[in-house]
């Protein structure tokens, strides 16, 4: 459904997008993943015809995305990371304006948004400027959807949402990867990755990986432990110079370890207990996609 | 029996996206001014602004020099010294003049302090033995001081007093000499001013002020308001969906034409019926000019918000312009006294060719016929404005 080959774009000395290539089937679900600045926008950027490439060619639906940018138009929603809709406008006429911009009504497709507009509903006379965050969002998706697009692009729509919203925008996904639209999504956040069909790792502009998550996290290979301590900020110090350390990263409350073949617990817990750290707790585990994506952000 | 089975397939299709088209284009229109409506300070000070403008500009920013004010120092303290001193005292009932007598002063040196104080906008000093002088060698002098900070008052109020010094002058002349004025060799001219008969400044500026204020609606309010979009990010929301650049533009430019016609009404309201300004000419064709105007105002608006990135930037871009535009237009002093270069320059002031049309067509009645350089002028702008702008708002970048 999205073909992007060897796309290139740079911002003057900047390159933003350096030699892009990936494959996106019809109806499946998949993200771009990256921290910020990775390029990921300006990729977005070009997919829906606002940005031209540098080089390389991209279609989306069957169409190219420079040459039938006019057609490719009508066939995609886009959701882009800020909020942009009128915010002097209500909840409806927001709806009622792009619809009509895209040349439909909100009935011909209400069955689309249904499920979205109904938690929107109570609120379609209040002003979009005045709405919260995660409602700001939903209005952003029905009006990204109101057209029915084939293929839908949502520029980190999580960002700056809480953990709530967070979960059930996920949930709307995936209804709406049920009724087959092809979805390109693009955030920060690694725990959102594990949603995905399939996910590709961006960094610098480039591509790190592209797998499904649990190809991604297989993509580690190193032994990986969490350790815990009472002392944080001493235990960190500590791993970093130890002789078996790799690197060593906080994950919430415990530190993953990856360290090189042939160290056990045992010999760690030993070369913590000489330098006096209490409560230590060590234990080996599976490696998940922020593993996977440090190890490849150092390596890659 | 002959069945006719006609194919609408083409000519319907055709109409059904044409009507889709026109569709967009009204609900673009319309919900510009939903946007409008909620922007309650913007639609008032756009309401006001006409009403305020030209009361102010019109009753307060005038040129008009009146309530001069005058102190005399009598040295002489002769009937003759007087007479001149009483002209001035009572100018004010002789309709010549518009002085103000402050009193009088001792000595040139207070005089001094009264100009530098600014109790004073001129002093006259009749010397000693003026009266004498006058007598006996049938000359004498006396002394103006005015205070020339303005020019153009200082002038025009040493203008004046001339006047009253020589009509002093022919009086006493015609006592001694014992011969009627009338009979003296001269010309006696009689002015009579023609499309403003009684010199009024409201007459000349209203037209000015009215075309002045689409310009800045045109240009200041359009380009705002679409760098907003910009600002905002519906901009590049708008880019991914199907609509045209021309009813983009199109749904951008009709609202502000309205808008500036709304207030070009208003501001001719005010002006007929406060300020008694004459509507000579036909208004369909002042009509047409504003509509025209307003166009070129709204492109001028389209092309300064194509190349800013963020109202700041836009604002600072009309301002620059806008304040060349009023400066050299001729509202406030005449384009024909400005030196050459500004003249040229002159030639691509759009307000510069409307308030000429509005002058001539409000206060003239000149017909289309009169004015059709600058209906080609400014309708040349305007296509070039608009062309340029349209160019210049690529949608992709």
């Amino acid at each position: 459904m999205i073909e992007v080959e060897n796309i290139s774009k740079a911002y003057g000395e900047t390159r933003a997008v350096q030699d892009v290539s990936l494959s996106v089937e019809a109806g499946e679900l998949f993200g771009l993943i990256g921290p910020d600045g990775a390029g990921k926008t300006t990729l977005f950027k070009i997919l829906v015809t606002l940005l031209l490439p540098d080089a390389g060619r991209a279609t989306v639906a069957g169409r190219d995305v420079v040459k039938d940018f006019r057609a490719l138009r009508s066939m995609v929603g886009y959701m882009p990371g800020r909020f942009s809709l009128y915010p002097d406008l209500s909840v409806e006429e927001n709806l009622h304006f792009f619809a009509t911009v895209f040349g439909t009504t909100i009935a011909a497709n209400y069955n689309l948004i249904r499920e979205i507009y109904v938690q929107l509903e109570p609120f379609k006379n209040r002003r979009a400027g005045a709405l919260s965050g995660g409602m700001k969002q939903k209005l952003a998706l029905c009006c990204a959807l109101i057209h029915k697009p084939e293929v839908l692009f949502l520029d980190e729509p999580t960002t700056g949402v809480d953990a709530v919203s967070r979960k059930e925008f996920w949930e709307m996904l995936g209804s709406l990867k049920k009724r087959g639209l092809t979805i390109l999504v693009s955030t920060p956040y690694m725990d959102e990755a594990s949603l995905c069909d399939r996910i590709a790792l961006m960094q610098t502009g480039k591509l790190l990986a592209i797998d499904t998550p649990s190809g991604v996290e297989k993509l580690f290979k190193k032994p990986l432990f969490a350790v815990k301590a009472n002392d944080t900020y001493r235990l960190i110090q500590d791993l970093r110079q130890a002789p078996f350390t790799i690197t060593c990263y906080a994950f919430g409350e415990f530190l993953h370890l990856t360290t090189r073949d042939g160290f056990s617990e045992q010999q760690i817990a030993h070369y913590l207990a000489e330098r006096q750290h209490q409560a230590v707790e060590i234990r080996p585990i599976e490696a998940g996609i922020e593993d996977s994506f440090m190890d490849l952000m150092q390596h890659g | 029996m002959i069945y006719i089975i006609t194919t609408w397939f083409a000519p319907s299709s055709i109409h059904r996206s044409s009507l889709l088209i026109m569709q967009r284009i009204l609900y673009m229109i319309e919900k510009e001014f939903k946007q409008l409506r909620r922007n309650k300070v913007l639609l008032r000070m756009m309401l006001a602004a006409p009403v305020m403008q030209l009361i102010l500009l019109a009753y307060a920013a005038n040129f008009e020099v009146k309530n001069l004010k005058i102190a005399i120092v009598d040295q002489d303290h002769t009937t003759y010294a007087q007479r001149l001193a009483g002209k001035f005292r009572y100018a004010e009932r002789r309709q010549i003049g518009n002085f103000l007598f402050q009193g009088y002063l001792p000595n040139s040196k207070s005089a001094y302090e009264e100009l530098l104080a600014g109790r004073a906008d001129l002093v006259l000093i009749i010397p000693p033995h003026f009266e004498r002088d006058l007598g006996k060698e049938n000359q004498a002098s006396v002394q103006l001081l005015v205070n020339a900070i303005d020019g153009t008052k200082g002038g025009i109020a040493s203008g004046y007093a001339q006047t009253i010094i020589r009509d002093f002058n022919l009086a006493i002349r015609t006592e001694n000499i014992d011969f009627d004025a009338g009979s003296l060799a001269g010309l006696n001219v009689t002015n009579q001013y023609w499309y403003n008969p009684r010199l009024e400044y409201k007459t000349f500026m209203v037209p000015g002020i009215l075309f002045e204020l689409m310009l800045l609606i045109g240009g200041m309010i359009a380009a705002l308001n679409i760098v907003r979009e910009k600002e905002i990010g519906t901009q590049e929301q708008l880019n991914v969906t199907p609509i045209k650049k021309h009813e983009f533009i199109l749904g951008k430019l009709t609202p502000f034409v309205i808008i500036g016609l709304i207030q070009f009404t208003l501001g001719l309201v005010v002006g007929r019926f406060l300020f008694q300004i004459p509507i000579e000419g036909s208004l369909l064709l002042i009509y047409g000019f504003a509509f025209l105007f307003m166009l070129l105002s709204v492109g001028l608006g389209l092309l300064i918000s194509a190349i800013s990135d963020t109202q700041q930037q836009a604002m600072f871009v009309v301002f620059f312009c806008l304040v060349i535009f009023i400066l050299l237009s001729g509202l406030f002093s005449s384009t024909q006294d400005m030196p050459q270069w500004a003249q040229y320059l002159n030639l691509l002031n759009p307000l510069k060719y409307i308030i000429e049309v509005g002058r001539n067509v409000l206060l003239k009645g000149s017909t289309l016929r009169d004015m059709q350089s600058q209906f080609f002028t400014l309708l040349g702008m305007a296509i070039a404005l608009i062309g340029l702008a349209s160019w210049r708002y690529r949608k992709t970048v």
